[in-house]
């Protein structure tokens, strides 16, 4: 994988993961999706760990850094440079 | 406290400068039924929310309407750059240009800036949570005008994306005023005091 295919499969376990959240906020007794809740985190922690060590911190709070500080290197998720295409890929 | 995540929810990447569309999308950063309005009103209603359900259904909406935030900002961004000047003139975004040059400000299509007064936060929790979900569907309805204003598929992709969030979000508001509706049922039988 490389970094654009990694992001993207980061982000759809961490949708994953927000949308399933927001379900279990109103549906607290769901155990099969609590079940499934815990392994999708397991899954994009490990994934995110590995992102991590070969592409620099995500996390502003808990993510460890090289030397010199790799927080503050370009780009930035706003930027169109930080992103990877998904156009088309819903049809 | 919060935890910043150098990610968008989901990915922006626009090819092609589109001034025009830049300046209608923006009301959904700082216009009336944009996400910065969501946010600031689920966040500050969270305060005074009865039952764990609704609580951590406004702690948790409120955060995502921040990211959406970010994305919307990601786009504005993304389809005025490399705009000329003559574009920016031609596509009614002069007066825009005039103010703020290519800069992201919270303000309506029509150029109204941010206002509180977008918002409410009434302290009634079922109150609030009905203008949740009243609010869920004004943002919906704005991002279907936005879709038929759109054709390239680089900002299509997102704002169907954010469209679909708040059709989820309704549905998590009402699951949660049932809950609230239900405590208070139950409170007032047992207490058959006051309503709070």
């Amino acid at each position: 994988m490389n970094r654009d295919e990694m992001l993207k499969k980061l982000s759809a376990l961490d949708f994953y993961i927000i949308d399933l959240h927001l379900y279990l906020n109103t549906h607290p007794t769901d155990r099969d999706a609590i079940m499934k809740h815990n392994a999708v985190v397991k899954e994009a922690r490990e994934l995110r760990e590995e992102f991590e060590r070969l592409y620099g911190p995500l996390l502003s709070y808990n993510s460890t850094s090289k030397c010199p500080w790799q927080w503050i290197e370009n780009p930035w998720p706003w930027q169109y440079k930080f992103n990877f295409d998904l156009a088309g890929d819903d049809k | 406290m919060w935890v910043y995540e150098k990610k968008l929810e989901y990915p922006v990447k626009i090819k092609k400068p589109d001034p025009r569309m830049a300046k209608v999308i923006l009301t959904q950063y700082g216009g009336p039924d944009g996400e910065l309005a969501a946010s600031i009103r689920y966040l500050s209603q969270r305060f005074s929310m009865v039952t764990p359900e609704a609580k951590a259904t406004l702690n948790d909406i409120g955060t995502e309407e921040l990211a959406h935030l970010e994305m919307v900002g990601a786009m504005v961004k993304q389809l005025t750059q490399g705009a000329s000047i003559k574009e920016i003139e031609d596509s009614g975004m002069a007066a825009y240009y005039a103010d703020h040059d290519k800069a992201i400000y919270p303000a309506s299509a029509s150029g109204v800036p941010f206002t509180a007064a977008y918002v409410q936060s009434k302290g009634d929790p079922r109150t609030d949570l009905y203008e949740d979900m009243a609010a869920e569907q004004k943002a919906r309805s704005t991002y279907e005008y936005l879709l038929n204003m759109a054709d390239d598929p680089d900002v299509i992709g997102p704002l169907k994306f954010l469209r679909e969030r708040e059709v989820v979000h309704f549905q998590r508001f009402g699951e949660s005023l049932r809950h609230v509706q239900e405590y208070l049922e139950n409170k007032k039988r047992y207490s058959m005091g006051k309503m709070k």
